[in-house]
């Protein structure tokens, strides 16, 4: 992590040993979703702004072109269109378009949605996951249930409530939960219960071939694993400072 | 309108070209109409297989790139009058195909062929998902070790979500072949045996192709090996794999060793 480049010895000045971080940030961003007709939308958007004045100002601002698909050269002219409104954009989200003018907010991929509690968010706390959906309020019991296999190489991420599989996690995928994690077939994957900081939080399966289990960032892998555990059902829960791993009779 | 099939697999070695010539010359034996296309740009072998590599004139990109007709760049085969071949471009990398240039290329061969079989290249990338793209089916070949099957899951995550059926809604319909499954080496544990496979991939087998020196020979000249020796239990099972493939149903055996039924007891007691 802290490795440090070779220095050159032919160089005259002094080269400090220091290494370069690239410590990773989240921010919450808004997304503005456009729909057709732009007109149209302009307007709800002018008299809405209209309402929550200075609603934008300082805060990152992403557009998700998914709904309205425009082609490549009109983004140009709604970037423009928002900026008149004192909407600066920090980047654009949309499948199907491969570049953009570099002029332009740079392409953005892998957003995932995220939930935000709005007063929170009034105090600048809770910056914790970048949005692409529309901001909504979902129900304070938020469940994500896949009824089929977890494939490897694909990563699930819940960040507020459980999430049930019905099917088996694949060897190399990932649940990442705010909640608890229920796998009915086997987990051979990554399972990370109280993703956002939720101690309480446990993982449950039908058959433990887990590669590695978290919750609330304490996590055991395999090896880590009593190995009577391996194939069994079992339960991952936190309890006086340790990660347990036990099995379910 | 004929069926799009993809053979894939993710990981390379593991017999996808040898699987096509095979099972598309086994298709066209009874008298459908098939064409294999290979997506390989770049490292292209199924001409070689299909002892065609000294009549390419035209390829895939230049039918893509509109330089030359399907017509022109179709080859068929010597042994089989309804088999086709289009060869892949081995000047040219994966970035020479466009998803635009490939559906240009798929839609005619569907309206003229029974059976559409796009031989993948490995990996997760670009080639591959333009080869699974317009997909109905698909051909997950799988050898029965951990590598392998882990690949494949990462490859059946793609076809559930990169391929435009999915993207439609609909589901492309996923086979596993399991091949280069040794039988021997199975009876002594040595491998993984086909129900972990199955319960791992949770999708449908359609068939078990033994490991074979018969398919090695037949890669060698240039002849699939149902065509080569058929009566080869590896020709058998592709074979029966393809008659799976168009819906029948066919019992599925699981290949056992050569040697004496006291033998092999043997070696499972001392296993």
């Amino acid at each position: 992590m802290n490795s440090v480049a070779p220095i050159e010895k032919n160089s005259a000045t002094p080269v400090q040993k220091k290494s370069i971080r690239f410590p990773a940030r989240s921010f919450l961003a808004f997304a503005l979703t456009p729909e057709a007709p732009l007109t149209e939308w302009l307007e709800s958007l002018d008299g809405w702004t209209e309402n929550s004045p200075g609603f934008f100002a300082g805060r990152p601002v992403v557009l998700d072109l998914n709904v309205l698909k425009p082609a490549a050269e009109e983004v140009a002219a709604l970037v423009s269109e928002l900026g008149t409104r004192g909407i600066r954009i920090y980047a654009i989200e949309a499948t199907g378009i491969e570049s953009l003018d570099p002029q332009l907010p740079p392409l953005l991929r892998g957003a995932k949605a995220a939930v935000i509690d709005e007063d929170k968010v009034e105090s600048g706390r809770g910056m914790k996951a970048a949005s692409s959906g529309p901001v909504q309020d979902l129900p304070p019991a938020n469940t994500l249930l896949i009824d089929q296999p977890v494939r490897s190489g694909q990563a699930i991420y819940h960040p507020h409530g459980d999430v049930i599989v019905l099917g088996s996690v694949g060897s190399g995928s990932e649940i990442i939960a705010g909640g608890s994690v229920h796998v009915y077939g086997t987990l051979r994957g990554r399972a990370f219960a109280g993703a956002t900081g939720n101690s309480k939080a446990r993982i449950f399966c039908r058959r433990n071939e887990a590669e590695l289990v978290a919750i609330d960032g304490w996590y055991r892998t395999a090896d880590e694993m009593d190995a009577a555990t391996r194939g069994k059902p079992i339960q991952v829960f936190f309890e006086n400072d340790v990660l347990w791993v036990a099995t379910l009779n | 309108m004929g069926k799009v099939v993809v053979v894939t697999s993710g990981k390379g070695g593991v017999g996808k070209t040898t699987s096509t010539a095979a099972i598309g010359a086994a298709l066209a034996q009874t008298g459908l109409k098939v064409a294999l296309i290979d997506f390989d740009v770049g490292l292209r072998n199924l001409d070689l297989v299909m002892g065609a590599e000294r009549r390419v004139v035209f390829d895939l990109v230049n039918v893509t790139q509109g330089a030359a007709k399907l017509s022109q760049a179709l080859i068929r085969d010597k042994r089989v009058d309804t088999l086709f071949l289009l060869p892949a471009s081995q000047t040219r990398d994966k970035d020479a195909l466009t998803e635009e240039g490939v559906a240009k290329v798929i839609a005619p061969l569907k309206q003229k062929f029974d059976y559409v079989l796009c031989d993948s290249p490995a990996g997760i990338e670009r080639g591959a998902q333009l080869a699974m793209r317009f997909a109905d089916d698909a051909i997950i070949v799988t050898n029965p070790e951990v590598s392998s099957v882990r690949d494949s899951d990462r490859i059946i995550g793609l076809l559930d979500s990169k391929t435009l059926k999915a993207e439609r809604g609909e589901r492309v319909s996923k086979h596993i072949l399991v091949t280069r499954y040794d039988p021997a080496r199975a009876s002594r544990g040595e491998m993984l045996n086909i129900d972990d496979v199955l319960e791992i991939l949770s999708t449908p087998l359609l068939g078990i192709v033994p490991e074979s020196q018969a398919v090695l020979r037949a890669s060698n000249l240039g002849s699939p090996v149902t065509l080569n020796e058929p009566g080869n239990p590896a020709a058998r099972a592709y074979i029966e794999a393809s008659r799976r493939l168009q819906g029948e149903d066919v019992p599925m055996v699981l290949p056992t060793d050569k040697r004496g039924l006291l033998d092999r007891l043997l070696g499972r007691k001392a296993a």
